[in-house]
């Protein structure tokens, strides 16, 4: 049997990428190892290995071609004794080979399910905060971040950033690609892998005078930094009667990647969302992304900003304005409705506009409240949807317990019981560490139909 | 039991012994072993300094114990030579930060009796109004970073100043302040890495006063000569003295002077001792009353100096006398001040939270 060679992903999270070059040509021998082809994404380029020995019978898909999806096949290596005639005409574009799981080092398809990688239209133009006739430019997330960053380092010269593979690696995930060329190993700074320390010196710097960037690789780090966080950063202000303070950012991505299992698979935004003096901003599209990260970059307070990994890759709009900011602490009604309203905030957002998309086929129109900002919590927002529509439904990728939605039900049951016409029901992952295996993981997050479900409940349409 | 090498000692040569291997590299003489000549004026300063720190953490002590301080109270008795040498050296821009025994820095760096006593006593006039306490005290204007309850965590706070000495390029110092406890915490030593991969001008001060709460050096710490801890960094480190404040003037001046020149980060371990317990809970089984008052008997720091004063006839027993009048108003002022000014006004409970 023909072997399939099937593009590969560079990470968990990769979806589709570029195959840029083919290093081997139809008919070429090849052994285990030899380099085949090179691949790109907007985060890296690798080389392509090929995994058995054979023939190069077909290059099924051209050098340049751009938006491989993840496990396509893009090559049929022909083994001994057999003819190119032993290649079907027809291939299945996209489908996992259990027979060669090795061609295949990662396998994203669960988390692909569930989070959509087509490009997601925000509803940034209703936006109050932008300017009626704003050229919108399609940007991901990635980009966005980064943007915000080298924007804010222009414009003070007390701004740096510092973290593990900042400067000379381009980011972990090629957050802060092209900063070190532009400013400088000074203000550009690859820290050792020392969480717990680099954490205390950028609050220490932040203390003394400077604004800080502190990139975690991801928050599951940010755990043996805690002490720093919490008990330097958010507390010396009120400890020192208002004296000192520490205006810094710590920023990464939070919560589950793709495949990564316990230790890196956790939504940290409950946790800091209990910690007087901390502001905790969790952007779901790019503009927010951008906008919120220079207004927390300029913020005199510790800020836990999170991101998402799987969303890094995403686009969406971004006005092209020449000094974005958004204001912290405000939710934005990402979709307006009048039947249910749903909150939500990063990645969870993916499941409410997806979920509210399929809920509108079925005569729910249903109001999306995309949080932005954790803490300070937006009540009023909450509260004056919920006052309309009389049901709400809470969606996050986080624990159950004590979570971002169980706060909000708290407060909307304190705030507006009489307007409620049903319980609240908040969607979250499921209550059990994040397990490796792909049916596993799908189970233990969140979905579409969870929502759905929901949502039917509280309308009582179920 | 293993004989001590790190005791408190004014035995010079015993004290010089540790840093030999730092020798090779300079003419100059061993940081560590220098003392530094005081005349007159500086010896009278020096007593003055360290006896205000010691009447004012006795009468903190007092005000404890009359319910009028709550919490946890570390007092800094017998310790005053290091901060107030140390202070001596530094110069007008340089940073100081410490641990929760932190009173004596507090009044070296120049705050005022009174607004650290009525922190003490938690009061609204107090350097934080009130909602700090003992251990987190701030002055931005004296250059004083706390102040921190979590043992070790102002090592790493210490090297980001020091980080953005360098990053401004201002010439200041960071002088950081921790003790033989903290010594065994790891984000010290990620710290030592880092201040020393980057250049920090970072002077470390290790306090070691031989006991980590309840617990001897020896029973705590596998290699008990701290200032050889950052050698795996490329750190020099040098013992001193910690009860003579001449000597601990001497190896501060050298290390300030080695950081400011852009040689990087270096520790010193100032052998010294506390007198009372951990804290003001502690009754101090751990340790005999003999110990204590071996120390108290010969090698108290003011003694040292007052001996001195007479022994040259800079100062007369009457003299001497008035200074420690002057000092117990000072701190009479201070407590009296503390016990009077009122509450933080509920309203404070909300403030200052976030800006």
């Amino acid at each position: 049997m023909p072997i399939d060679i099937l593009m590969p992903a560079l990470s968990p999270t990769m979806e589709e990428g570029t195959l840029s070059k083919w290093l081997k040509k139809e008919g070429d021998q090849v052994t285990s190892g030899d380099v085949i082809a090179e691949i790109e994404t907007d985060k890296a380029t690798m080389e392509v290995e090929a995994v058995d020995e054979g023939t190069i019978g077909k290059l099924v898909v051209p050098e340049g071609s751009e938006g491989v999806k993840v496990n396509a096949v893009i090559a049929v290596l022909l083994t001994d004794g057999e003819s190119a005639d032993a290649i079907g005409s027809e291939k299945p574009a996209e489908q996992p080979k259990s027979s060669e799981p090795e061609s295949a080092p990662a396998e994203p398809q669960s988390a692909s399910d569930a989070v959509p990688a087509a490009p997601v239209a925000a509803s940034v133009p209703s936006d109050p905060d932008i300017p009626e006739g704003t050229e919108m430019v399609p940007t991901t997330v990635r980009e966005a971040l980064r943007d915000a960053m080298a924007e804010e380092m222009r414009a003070d010269g007390d701004v740096f950033i510092m973290g593990e593979e900042v400067a000379e690696y381009q980011g972990a995930y090629k957050i802060t690609q092209g900063l070190l060329q532009e400013f400088g190993a000074r203000r550009v700074v690859d820290t050792p892998i020392t969480e717990h320390g680099f954490a205390g010196v950028g609050v220490g710097a932040a203390m003394a005078g400077l604004k800080p960037i502190v990139e975690f690789m991801t928050f599951n780090f940010a755990m043996q930094a805690m002490d720093q966080i919490i008990n330097s950063a958010a507390k010396t202000h009120y400890m020192s009667g208002g004296q000192m303070s520490a205006p810094i950012v710590f920023r990464g991505p939070n919560g589950a990647a793709a495949r990564v299992g316990a230790q890196h698979s956790q939504c940290f935004a409950a946790w800091y969302s209990h910690i007087p003096g901390l502001t905790v901003i969790a952007p779901y599209g790019a503009a927010d992304a951008k906008g919120l990260l220079k207004a927390a970059i300029r913020s005199p307070n510790p800020v836990i900003f999170l991101e998402n990994e799987i969303l890094y890759g995403h686009t969406f709009d971004v006005p092209k304005m020449d000094d974005f900011v958004l204001p912290i602490g405000k939710a934005r009604i990402h979709r307006a409705g009048k039947d249910v309203t749903i909150v939500s905030f990063g990645i969870g957002m993916n499941y409410a506009v997806k979920a509210a998309d399929e809920l509108a086929g079925m005569g729910i129109d249903a109001e999306i409240i995309d949080l932005r900002t954790i803490r300070p919590m937006d009540m009023p927002t909450i509260i004056e949807s919920v006052k309309k529509t009389g049901r709400l439904v809470t969606v996050e990728e986080g624990f159950p317990q004590s979570s971002v939605g169980t706060e909000i039900a708290t407060r909307v049951m304190q705030q507006a019981f009489d307007y409620l016409d049903a319980p609240v029901l908040t969607v979250a992952g499921k209550d059990v560490p994040m397990p490796y295996a792909a049916n596993l993981e799908k189970l233990a997050l969140p979905n579409v139909d969870e929502v759905i479900a929901a949502v039917k409940a509280v309308t009582y349409t179920a | 039991m293993a004989p001590r090498k790190n005791a408190a000692s004014p035995n010079r040569s015993g004290v010089a012994k540790t840093t030999k291997t730092r020798s090779a590299k300079t003419a100059k003489p061993v940081i560590g072993t220098e003392i530094a000549e005081f005349d007159r004026d500086q010896e009278i300063a020096a007593y003055r300094e360290m006896l205000l720190i010691r009447r004012f953490e006795e009468k903190a002590g007092q005000l404890y114990g009359m319910g009028f301080i709550g919490g946890f109270c570390h007092l800094y008795i017998g310790q005053e030579a290091v901060v107030s040498g140390i202070k001596l050296a530094m110069k007008d821009g340089d940073q100081m930060i410490t641990a929760y025994r932190d009173h004596g820095h507090m009044l070296a760096c120049g705050m005022t009796p009174r607004g650290v006593m009525a922190e003490l006593t938690g009061r609204q006039s107090g350097y934080s109004h009130g909602k700090g306490g003992s251990m987190h005290m701030f002055s931005k204007e004296k250059h004083f970073y706390g102040g921190h309850g979590i043992v070790g965590a102002q090592v790493s706070l210490g090297t980001g100043l020091g980080f953005a000495n360098r990053y401004s390029d201002n010439g200041n110092v960071s002088v950081v302040f921790y003790g033989d406890g903290a010594s065994n915490q790891g984000q010290v030593y990620e710290s030592f890495n880092m201040a020393e991969l980057w250049d920090l001008p970072v002077v470390f001060i290790v306090e070691n006063n031989r006991y980590a709460m309840g617990t001897s050096v020896s029973r705590a710490s596998a290699q008990t000569d701290f200032s050889q801890r950052g050698v795996s960094f490329n750190i020099p480190g040098h013992q001193v003295d910690g009860m003579d404040v001449r000597a601990v003037k001497a190896a501060a001046e050298a290390a300030l002077e080695h950081s400011r020149s852009g040689k990087g980060p270096i520790i010193l371990e100032m052998l010294t001792y506390r007198y009372r317990g951990h804290s003001m809970s502690d009754p101090a089984k751990y340790r005999s009353k003999d110990e204590v008052q071996k120390m108290r008997s010969e090698h108290d720091p003011i003694e040292q100096v007052k001996v001195r004063l007479l022994e040259k006839g800079w100062a007369s027993e009457d003299e001497l006398k008035a200074i420690d009048k002057s000092v117990r108003e000072i701190v009479a002022d201070s407590a009296e001040y503390a016990q009077n000014e009122p509450e933080p006004d509920p309203s404070e409970l909300y403030t200052d939270i976030v800006l």
